[in-house]
């Protein structure tokens, strides 16, 4: 990792040190840093080795393709999330035939709509060694490069899913879809990068849960991941390791529960505690929310009133509780001052908490998933036993039926702002481990390969939300969020090449016949959606085509994610400016002060069943004649550094005399 | 004591008979012009041209309002913290409650964690018989939570005449309770049908500001509520009312200090949840400002929790939610502590003990604020202030109405006059008054307790240890109807289904059972292993009747179908 960042610092110093200098022209043609090619539409031929900036990175990253990089089809280590790349050096690029290597890895993509969270406009967009190399119109590129034809479609950014849980196991079981069958379900959906959630066990070291995750999925990605690192247990020896995932090995956010008590259950304490570390660490502080003490006991509540079945499972998840917990966790990050991302948001209410803790100025993003934007809860009720356990996630997918439409609203107005699948399958076998008890069901639902499509139904084709914000949604605010733009997140030139062409035309049914997925129900089953990926390209490979995916085992790569991120963080650093507390200046108080006597009060620990709350620290009276505080002027015994008693001056009940020290 | 007193001929103590004449009696449905007649303690008749016996005193109003005496929902008179008692006790708190207007105080009961409710109950009745001048009833806190804190409370309720128990969620590792254990007191406290009452601030949090704002440097009463935003109260009102939903159990907040606070409970009532909100003299009078004060001990007496928000605006706004029904009742939180005592904390505000003053004040504030400026008529003023509180509490028509059979708690009030509080001239002995320097419009003329003139003329003639202890009984109708309502309706049904009888996975207890890890943490959850269910337990047959049905346990059972494979579910519908 050190020595991508070693690279992106040349860099930034070779990019700064050209600024100005050799523009040729005004370079805002088309509106920003990451719009088309300058000079794109005109059909010229510049001598490529002469822009600076870019070429060196380019023979940065060539040579280390070359060193590192063996048969693997995968394509070298993009810019990462460097300058833009719409730079100095906007100009169009024909390559010297010395870089006419590898023929597989170009690729043009002609005749569609481009799609940005930003702007739509037509062009051909040419990619090279899974990077965007080139848009506009007109491209000149190398003989023998392959075309995709996207006539009528659009061409927007790959999808980002958020969340998804494809190693994390539960009670022992291992999720029914590992990272190869997940991101290969992701993949034909349209989703070109997902984050997965590292669960380590608590009391384990995150570093090594993290390196367990990184080897499992560098195994079997099909396509790029990042992780997001759970908090399983707070204490304060976690501080290295938190700096450690944040500075090198490229985490920006983690996810607290707030539920699953004696389990993962973060108190109020530790929250506030974490969050204020986080917050200067430059993370993004995630929260699974609910109320994990009532969900407790709703839980023993309806086993002992003989409910077992999934319906349980909804019953002792109300909405409230969820609400509950959402709430307290944006009141404690206002404390701390730290960015907050609610995961999961399934309910009507916990949407609108969110949506007015920002009309409040709070930093706080909310994620809809999937089942909530899909399909509602009312399958909990099912007759068959493991259709409903299919549907057991926390928090449940809400029964009331206008939840989805009520969260597409929310979504496209941006009161939420990003999309994830919440991605965790388990398999109908597994499931059944609960059969006899709704509380010892795995939870976890489908939705990988369904997300844009879903969206794109029920927001996009109802008129909710157009293309850009379908785009925003689905992929920018995510990586914006999780500090990956424009690598991911943008069609522009020097972003990765993980491209989309949608289809907005076609309808698909979903099955759980036709799925990519190993399990045996789908949620969200007979479902028709309008919408669908037709072509995936993912690191400049097309993956899917003509229905067919063509992915390969281990191919996806790690986007590691810097801390601070701009779109989160700027905020943040200037309220930690603004938000320091001063003290009233005033005197010493020379009045009386009543005798304390240290009794009756330093309570026993009580010989009770206390729940979980931290040890007692005792916070018996401090002594205050500890402080260099002298009653009345200089005393005969002010060397003695402790008296455990003082009388009092003031006679009691009268009117003692106050001066007023102003 | 106990029970609603009738028209008994009870034999004659002529001092006890009283008749004012030409009085506009207000309660909180109506107001009508009448006499009254009362004795014994009790009111023997309403109307005109009442045929009284001779030689009684009267009274002549000449047409002035006649109202239940005030009730005060929420004192803390002589209340132990740390070592020192709050500064007025049971004498002069309710000598300075008379003076204001009301004629009965509720106080809170606070036994120290691992001290039985019982024995606290009982040293707090002996306080208040010795020494209260006006009748009293008392709520009990709960500071701990255990299984024999559960059977002392059903005798609290079913002897000794408590309908009311408040739980903390704030004073973290003194008395605060975990989201469990109040569920577990929220449920205890419906069966027994009394009233769950929360101090509503996120100790955790507060405790973690409290040590920043101490490692800053500040140490002033600022400090105090720099480390309390309202955010933090309105959090946990969010949560209690949570909870409370869950448990079906019906919620009193207390000290209702802020705009937001009051927000939720608003919001709650709007969706139906049984929740009543409490704001107190100082939140409706004055605001936060204080604690910025140069002066220390000034900044110091308007120390208490919530403290007062520094938002000017939130005693208008308190007002207007307490005129519209939003909010329903009003305490003053009564716990003053002196300016010597309050010096234990001068170098660190997060010892200086809490609470204010507010008992003498609080009818004249409310009437001032709400009824002067037009926001409520007097009957709701007489709502307010005590018939909605006797209502709760289960002591209406006992007390807060003016009919035939209630106790004679009566206030003549005066609209006209105006005054202005200071502490020179208040009937509490601390040095500081937090209203020092309002004017009030509308105070009481003529006081009476008990049937008796305590106030006249400006002249008090409280008597010590006259307080009568008022029983509450369970289940008040105001309350508990709509709860008795909702536990029919909420009966949790499941779904009949056959067996599943699919492939089962296999779980194995897998290495997964941690060892507390080895490192320096703050906390939770004493790990408590969430054992594996052995599902096997059931009497569940995998597929028909086996060879092994006899043999109760099996640690491990194969998985059926083949992994990977589409495993062949049977539908059971």
């Amino acid at each position: 990792m050190s020595d991508r960042r070693m690279s992106q610092e040349e860099d930034c110093a070779s990019l700064l040190s050209k600024l100005g200098s050799d523009s040729p022209r005004p370079r805002m043609k088309y509106g920003g840093m990451f719009c088309n090619v300058e000079g794109a539409f005109e059909n010229k031929t510049l001598n490529f080795e002469s822009f600076s900036p870019q070429s060196q990175r380019r023979g940065n990253t060539r040579n280390r393709t070359e060193v590192t990089g063996g048969p693997g089809p995968g394509p070298g280590p993009g810019p990462g999330p460097g300058p833009g790349p719409g730079g100095p050096s906007g100009q169009t690029m024909v390559f010297p035939s010395s870089f006419n290597k590898k023929q597989g890895d170009r690729l043009i993509i002609k005749g569609g709509k481009i799609v940005n969270d930003d702007q739509s406009f037509y062009a051909d967009v040419y990619i090279e060694d899974g990077i965007i190399k080139q848009i506009g119109e007109n491209l000149v590129v190398p003989a023998g490069v392959r075309t995709v034809d996207a006539y009528g479609q659009l061409v927007i950014p790959g999808g980002v899913d958020s969340n998804t849980s494809l190693q994390a196991p539960q009670r022992g079981l291992s999720p029914a879809d590992d990272f190869y069958q997940g991101t290969r379900a992701a993949l034909a959906g349209g989703t070109t990068t997902i984050i997965d959630h590292v669960l380590p066990e608590p009391g384990t070291s995150l570093l090594v849960a993290f390196e367990q995750w990184r080897d499992a999925a560098d195994q079997r990605a099909c396509c790029d991941y990042s992780l997001h690192v759970d908090i399983t247990r707070w204490h304060e020896g976690l501080y290295e390791e938190l700096e450690s995932l944040v500075k090198d090995k490229g985490v920006n956010s983690f996810l607290f529960f707030m539920s699953y008590k004696d389990k993962y259950q973060s108190s109020d304490s530790q929250l506030y505690e974490a969050f204020s570390v986080l917050r200067d660490l430059g993370a993004l502080a995630q929260v699974h929310a609910e109320n994990g003490d009532i969900i407790d006991e709703e839980q023993k509540k309806l086993l002992f009133l003989g409910i077992t079945g999934p319906e349980g499972h909804v019953l002792s998840h109300p909405e409230e509780v969820e609400t509950e917990a959402v709430y307290r966790a944006i009141t404690i990050a206002k404390q701390a001052n730290c960015p907050l991302y609610v995961t999961k948001v399934m309910s009507k209410p916990a949407a609108d908490v969110i949506a007015k803790a920002r009309k409040k100025g709070m930093v706080v993003y909310g994620e809809p998933i999937t089942a909530s934007l899909a399909t509602d809860g009312s399958h909990y009720w099912s007759k068959d036993w493991a259709q409903a356990a299919a549907y057991v996630m926390s928090p449940p997918i809400n029964p009331d039926p206008s939840t989805p439409q009520y969260l597409t609203s929310l979504l496209a107005c941006g009161d939420l702002q990003v999309t994830g699948s919440a991605q965790a399958s388990f398999s109908t076998a597994q499931k059944a481990v609960g059969k006899d008890d709704f509380t010892q069901i795995p939870e976890g639902t489908n939705g990988i390969e369904e997300r844009l499509s879903v969206v794109w139904d029920r927001a996009v084709s109802t008129g909710k939300m157009d293309e850009n914000e379908f785009v925003a949604v689905t992929s920018t605010n995510a990586a914006k969020l999780f500090n990956i733009y424009p690598r991911k997140g943008r069609i522009a030139v020097g972003s990765d090449a993980d491209i989309v062409i949608w289809n907005p035309k076609e309808t698909k049914t979903v099955s759980a016949k036709t799925h990519n997925l190993t399990v045996e129900v789908n949620i969200l089953e007979g479902m028709e959606f309008r919408g669908v990926a037709s072509v995936v390209v993912s690191g400049g490979r097309v993956v899917l085509e003509d229905g067919k995916l063509n992915v390969t085992e281990g191919s996806g790569r790690f986007i590691p994610r810097k801390a601070f991120s701009d779109t989160v963080y700027k905020r943040i650093r200037a309220r930690s400016k603004m938000a320091e507390a001063h003290g009233v200046p005033r005197g010493n108080y020379d009045g009386p002060v009543h005798d304390v006597i240290s009794m009756t009060k330093s309570v026993p620990p009580t010989p009770t069943t206390r729940g979980p709350t931290c040890p007692k620290t005792i916070t018996g009276p401090r002594n205050l004649h500890q402080s260099g505080f002298t009653l009345a002027g200089a005393q005969i015994d002010d060397h003695i550094p402790r008296r455990s008693a003082q009388k009092i001056v003031a006679p009691p009940g009268g009117r003692s005399n106050i001066t007023s020290l102003s | 004591m106990s029970g609603y007193q009738g028209k008994k001929n009870i034999p004659r103590i002529t001092s006890d008979r009283l008749l004012i004449k030409g009085a506009k009696i207000v309660n909180d449905d109506q107001s009508f012009c009448a006499d009254i007649y009362m004795e014994d303690g009790v009111i023997k008749q309403i109307g005109e041209n009442l045929i009284v016996p001779g030689g009684v005193k009267t009274i002549d109003a000449h047409g002035r309002m006649l109202m239940p005496g005030g009730i005060d929902v929420h004192t803390r008179f002589q209340m132990p913290d740390r070592g020192m008692t709050s500064a007025d006790d049971f004498y002069q708190g309710t000598k300075a409650a008379l003076a204001g207007g009301t004629t009965m105080i509720m106080d809170h009961v606070v036994p120290e964690p691992g001290v039985s409710l019982i024995s606290a109950f009982e040293q707090w009745r002996e306080w208040a018989d010795s020494k209260s001048c006006c009748d009293y009833s008392l709520h009990v806190d709960i500071t701990e939570w255990h299984r024999g804190i559960q059977e002392e409370m059903e005798m609290l309720v079913k002897d000794h005449g408590v309908n009311s128990f408040l739980v903390y969620l704030v004073y973290k590792d003194i008395f605060q309770l975990t989201d469990s254990q109040v569920y577990e007191v929220f449920s205890v406290i419906r069966d027994l049908g009394a009233i769950a009452q929360v101090h509503a601030e996120n100790g955790d949090i507060v405790a973690e500001e409290q040590r920043r704002i101490l490692e800053q440097g500040i140490t002033g009463p600022e400090g105090h509520v720099l480390s309390r935003p309202e955010e933090v109260e309105a959090e946990a009102v969010n949560r209690s009312v949570t909870v409370a939903n869950q448990t079906n159990c019906p919620l009193y907040v207390t000290k209702v200090m802020s705009k937001s606070a009051a927000d939720v409970i608003a919001q709650a009532r709007k969706k139906g949840t049984v929740v009543y909100g409490e704001p107190i003299t100082a939140s409706l009078g004055t605001d936060g400002s204080h604690y910025w004060s140069k002066n220390w001990a000034k900044a110091a007496a308007y120390v208490t929790s919530p403290p007062l928000s520094p938002d000017p605006t939130t005693p208008d706004y308190l007002n207007s939610l307490l005129s519209c029904g939003d909010l329903q009742v009003t305490g003053s939180a009564h716990c003053p502590f002196n300016t010597a005592q309050r010096a234990v904390g001068k170098d660190d505000f997060s010892l200086i003990p809490e609470g204010v003053n507010g008992t003498e004040e609080r009818m004249s504030i409310i009437w001032d604020k709400c009824v002067v400026t037009g926001k409520m008529d007097e009957n709701q003023f007489v709502a307010v202030t005590s018939t909605n509180a006797a209502k709760i509490y289960n002591m209406y028509p006992r007390k807060g109405r003016i009919a035939v059979g209630s106790d004679a708690d009566l206030v003549l009030w005066d609209p006209e006059v105006t005054k202005i509080i200071s502490a020179k001239s208040h009937n509490s002995t601390v040095e500081y008054n937090i209203f020092e320097g309002t004017e009030v419009r509308g105070g009481p003329l003529v006081v009476i307790s008990q049937g008796k003139i305590v106030l006249e003329e400006g002249n008090l003639h409280a008597t010590e240890g006259s307080g009568r202890y008022i029983a509450r009984k369970p289940f008040p109708d105001y309350v508990y109807k709509r709860i008795k309502a909702r536990s029919r309706l909420a009966e949790l049904r499941g779904v009949p289904r056959g067996l599943y009888d699919g492939p089962v996975c296999e779980v194995s207890v897998t290495p997964k059972t941690m060892t507390p890890a080895s490192s320096a943490k703050t906390s939770p959850a004493k790990q408590v292993n969430q054992p594996v269910r052995n599902l096997h337990q059931s009497g569940f047959s995998l597929s028909g009747a086996q060879i092994d049905d006899n043999i109760p346990r099996r640690n491990t059972q194969r998985i059926v179908a083949p992994p990977g494979g589409r495993a062949n579910i049977t539908s059971l519908g």
